[in-house]
């Protein structure tokens, strides 16, 4: 069989039709986010306390599953991954900005995606939340000038782990499932540990 | 749901959106466009003048809310509404601790609501279009990006359990 996928990037559909395979793709998405729990503050933020970590867990299974399924249709030859778009490395910015943007979480309460979910299911502080991303944009666009030179600070290029650490890709892949296997076991452990201990 | 279940499920729709469009997942991108349109609509030069927001504007050919992420995020609102009437979670409520007050637990959602932006401005990306899709695709960036994700939220996470329990 030919390689056909991106179906976008081969010309199957056009940019159009893409717009509705988004609304589908997000009706997946918010539908597994809320299944998951995530439409909730509380559930989302036990992770950051150790008695739940169901973020952990579902963020692991669907890196793995995802990166596995690349993968495999890449070495069958029927996805090529090469036109699968990775967002810019820009190092500095991306490690400041992780930081920013975790403490938000455990300070809000969600993340953009998981803001979304609460508000459609009816969570006010979901819903301001969402306000408060708008407001921090707003502002991160106007302060853009000053903020320039530290947003493009870095090499700007797309890197992967297997091309900066001189693997092979499916030595990583092979690492990521250990490690991840690894996480669930002990995220399992420090549950009992801290439920036990109470809240 | 079983939390590795919902991952499987979660993974599956990243993987179909690799394999359909060629992109992943993502959240913040979709509030970008909006702002990029509203700014355009009440300040056309001043919008044109920003690069950051110009960016999003393209060459003016067609609307920023044309945008795949904003579609994909619509998407996002009405899933997780149908799962959760179908569950019997949705309700108008808001989530908190039983130690602190309504108003406090809302400014401190507008607070972390900024803060995210800020980040996931700075970072290209947020939870979604970062940690899960950068994840999956063994993206350099986003798996520093990641592991800063979880130290800044274990780091603060302390200082804040008076809003959660």
């Amino acid at each position: 069989m030919a390689m056909m996928a991106p179906l976008l990037k081969y010309g199957v559909f056009g940019d159009e039709a893409s717009l509705v395979v988004a609304f589908l793709i997000g009706i997946g998405f918010g539908f597994f986010l809320e299944r998951a729990g995530f439409g909730s503050a509380r559930k989302l933020v036990s992770q950051f306390y150790l008695n739940d970590l169901a973020v952990f867990k579902v963020m692991f299974t669907a890196i793995v599953t995802a990166m596995l399924g690349v993968t495999y249709l890449g070495w069958l030859g029927w996805l090529d991954l090469s036109l699968v778009y990775l967002v810019p490395t820009y190092l500095m910015p991306q490690v400041v900005g992780g930081l920013i943007l975790g403490v938000g979480f455990v300070v809000g309460g969600y993340c953009p995606g998981t803001s979304v979910a609460a508000t459609a299911t009816g969570r006010v502080d979901g819903l301001i939340y969402v306000l408060g991303i708008f407001a921090g944009m707003f502002a991160f666009a106007e302060l853009y000038p000053l903020l320039k030179g530290f947003y493009l600070s870095g090499s700007g290029e797309a890197m992967t782990l297997p091309g900066t650490f001189g693997l092979p890709y499916g030595v990583v892949v092979f690492a990521v499932v250990l490690m991840a296997v690894g996480g669930f076991y002990g995220a399992g452990l420090l549950e009992k540990k801290f439920a036990a201990a109470g809240e | 749901m079983n939390p590795y279940l919902a991952g499987i499920g979660l993974g599956l729709v990243l993987l179909a959106a690799f394999v359909l469009v060629g992109r992943g997942l993502g959240a913040s991108g979709a509030f970008n466009a909006i702002i990029a349109w509203a700014v355009n609509l009440m300040a056309p030069e001043h919008a044109r003048s920003n690069e950051f927001i110009a960016g999003y504007l393209g060459d003016g050919s067609s609307s920023p809310l044309k945008s795949w992420l904003l579609f994909e995020v619509v998407g996002v609102f009405a899933g997780a509404m149908v799962s959760g009437l179908l569950a019997g979670r949705a309700k108008v409520t808001t989530e908190k601790g039983p130690r602190v007050s309504v108003r406090t637990r809302l400014a401190m959602a507008f607070a972390g609501g900024v803060l995210m932006a800020f980040g996931a401005a700075l970072a290209r990306g947020c939870t979604s279009g970062q940690a899960l899709t950068g994840g999956a695709l063994l993206n350099l960036g986003s798996w520093a990006f990641m592991m800063m994700v979880f130290a800044g939220a274990y780091a603060v996470a302390y200082f804040v359990r008076w809003q959660w329990r």
